[in-house]
């Protein structure tokens, strides 16, 4: 097993309790944070190279900052625990095994931005976990971790949990701040950047829980000894939710760098292909980036072998590569459509696009349509072109990525499987009779 | 917004009011905004909304909503019209929600929407003529580690096979009161946060 730093206590008793989480070193770097100075921690995180958990691997030093201080306007830290990119787990199993690394992390992270207030937006699903964390807030108020002069440095901090209801879109930043100000989860068009005007117009952090939760490590072992844990660019661990035909399914913390066939095969992790199946694709960064064959998973198009990380995973660009994204590593066997895996997310981008772009609006529409003819046995070849013609031009035409998010598992699908949609063309109706995904138990027959 | 008002089991009533607890714990979530910020506290308030009645929100409880937050009716509207978890509609007791995303779907989750509709006799979005369950599809819950899955009320039901399912579905069977995403007992009990 590599090295761990958020997951490696939680077979330990009380760990998601205040009292627990301190017995195990937790609290300890806010007593240290509050005696440096906040741009001595911004300066420890841009040191440890740490790039962001929430998809985008923006480097989280630098975009803390870009903050803007204009004086005597409140500045706001929001963490985006909307979790709701298909394929990703790890922040709802973080937060409701171990709540406090959060706080511990967001009260760090505030007083280093100079934030007064902040936020945790959980999605609404989550609601048992938004409870779970409201319950951990209560606690460090209770034990002088937030409110009024903490520890008597003379700094305050309020700290509250908010929930959304239901809304893939609200984990989109700007999508994010809209809905927290109390409306529909629209995102913004940039510039601005949140670092600018962000909640109710003013220079606002948005975070995801896995970025935050590593605060607290780096500012008691610093940014440099951060830095060392992982590969090049790629530094510190990455939780990972591996879902899909494997053995052992379930959040990995992984140090960055591992290889993808070892995170695959090893019983340390995934414990291989269930069933004996042979491995077909994976989707390696949750359900919006580009989905790769067995063959350029396991290995780069050079022949090297494919690591756990943001260079290895993205190498050959999209031609031949992919994204680590969310680290929503999602494993199908050889038994798995790809093409009605493909219509599955088309739909729910269709589903999920807030409406305001037409590119992404009509666009997912179109291609769930298109998809929906494939499975039904009433495409032709020329769909195929059609479908590949919209995905190219939705991406880079909309205010926010999630058109990118729908186009670019098209464009893979068709670049890598492009011979399964013409079985789909040729083969007709009887495609559709075929069972494409592991039967849970057998339907009995009425 | 469809919604159909003769539905509405408010119609009539002049005077939709939240229980005091739900009041109390209202106005507590609105001070976690700065000042005449109240609006943020929609989303949570509606959440409630929805645990105070019935699972679901009609004009009456969405304007009601709108005279606690000082803001127009139809900024409550919009708003509850963009999110999947408010209901507009009448619902059963108990909304079994089934995860039909990419992941879940892998693991079989066309199979247990099929089984569900097969044993409570209804089509996904539909309400059992007893007015006990009602079948809704969502998307990704965050749980695809455990797929396929489903959640009733603010639990997650996960790693489920058909026999699984069979005895949940059972044991909600003989719950009397409604099950909300925002437990009841919550809103009795809620942490008292700071402020
Ligand atoms: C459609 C869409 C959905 C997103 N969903 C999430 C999410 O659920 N959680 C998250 O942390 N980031 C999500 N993001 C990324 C956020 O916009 C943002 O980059 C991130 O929260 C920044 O935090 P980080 O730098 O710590 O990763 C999403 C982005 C898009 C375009
Ligand atoms: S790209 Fe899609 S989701 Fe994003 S703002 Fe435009 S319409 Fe909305
Ligand atoms: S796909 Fe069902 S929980 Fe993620």
């Amino acid at each position: 097993m590599s090295k761990q730093i958020l997951i490696n206590d939680l077979d330990k008793a009380g760990i998601d309790t205040l009292a627990g989480y301190k017995a195990h070193g937790g609290y300890t770097a806010i007593e240290k944070a509050l005696k440096m100075k906040p741009e001595e921690i911004v300066e420890e995180v841009k040191k440890s190279g740490i790039r962001g958990r929430g998809g985008a691997g923006f480097p989280m030093g630098m975009k803390w900052s870009f903050i803007a201080k204009p004086p005597g306007v409140p500045r706001y830290l929001v963490c985006n625990a909307d979790e709701s990119e298909p394929g990703t787990f790890k922040d709802r199993y973080l937060m409701e095994k171990k709540p406090h690394i959060l706080i511990e992390g967001m009260i760090i992270s505030s007083f280093a931005l100079g934030a007064n207030t902040s936020y945790v937006y959980i999605r609404g699903e989550m609601m048992y976990v938004f409870h779970i964390l409201e319950k951990a807030i209560q606690e460090a108020y209770d034990a002088g971790y937030l409110g009024k002069n903490i520890l008597g440095s003379g700094y305050d901090l309020d700290l509250h949990v908010h929930c959304g209801a239901g809304a893939y879109i609200c984990g989109e930043e700007t999508g994010l701040i809209e809905s927290l100000e109390g409306k529909r989860g629209n995102p913004r068009i940039k510039p601005p950047f949140p670092a600018v005007v962000g909640l109710y117009g003013c220079p606002t952090v948005v975070n995801n829980v896995e970025s935050l939760a590593n605060v607290a490590w780096i500012v008691n072992n610093s940014g440099d000894e951060y830095a060392k844990i992982g590969i090049g660019k790629s530094t510190g661990t990455k939780l990972i939710s591996a879902s899909g035909h494997i053995n052992k399914p379930g959040v990995y913390e992984i140090e960055l760098g591992v290889p993808v066939e070892e995170f695959i095969y090893s019983d340390d992790y995934c414990g291989g292909i269930r069933n004996g199946k042979k491995l077909k694709a994976v989707v390696a960064g949750g359900s919006s980036v580009p989905i790769l064959p067995a063959e350029l998973i396991l290995k780069t198009a050079k022949g090297e072998p494919r690591l756990m990380s943001y260079e290895s995973l993205s190498e050959g660009g999209f031609q031949t590569g992919t994204m680590l994204g969310s680290g929503g590593f999602i494993v199908m066997d050889e038994d798995t459509s790809i093409v009605k895996n493909l219509w599955n997310f088309t739909r729910f981008y269709h589903h999920e696009s807030c409406g305001q772009c037409s590119p992404c609006r009509e666009g997912t529409g179109w291609m769930e349509k298109i998809l929906h003819k494939f499975l039904e046995g009433r495409a032709t070849m020329a769909d195929i072109d059609l479908l590949w013609d919209i995905q190219g031009k939705i991406e880079g035409k909309t205010i926010c990525p999630l058109g990118e998010a729908a186009a670019w598992p098209v464009a893979a699908a068709i670049r890598h499987f492009r011979s399964e949609f013409e079985e789909y063309v040729k083969k007709g109706k009887y495609m559709t009779d075929v069972k494409h995904y592991y039967r849970i138990n057998k339907l009995q027959e009425a | 917004m469809q919604q159909d008002p003769s539905a509405s089991k408010y119609s009539g009533k002049k005077h939709v009011r939240f229980s005091d607890d739900a009041l109390a714990l209202a106005e507590k979530i609105m001070k976690r905004y700065p000042d005449k910020r109240q609006k943020s506290a929609i989303l949570p308030i509606l959440h409630i909304a929805q645990a105070e009645f019935n699972g679901w929100l009609s004009v009456e409880v969405m304007d009601y909503v709108a005279t606690l937050l000082k803001i127009q009716p139809v900024e409550v509207y919009e708003v509850a019209s963009f999110y999947s978890m408010f209901n507009l509609k009448p619902v059963g007791k108990c909304v079994i929600e089934v995860c039909r995303t990419g992941p879940c779907w892998l693991m079989g989750a066309e199979d247990l929407v099929k089984f569900i509709e097969k044993k409570l006799g209804i089509k996904e979005g539909q309400t059992t003529p007893d007015g006990m369950f009602t079948l809704k599809t969502v998307e990704c819950l965050a749980s695809c580690g455990t797929a396929p899955m489903m959640q009733i009320g603010e639990k997650y039901h996960e790693n489920l096979t058909f026999e699984k399912c069979d005895t949940i579905l059972d044991e909600y069977k003989n719950k009397g009161e409604d099950v909300s995403h925002w437990r009841k007992e919550r809103i009795k009990h809620h942490t008292d946060i700071h402020q």
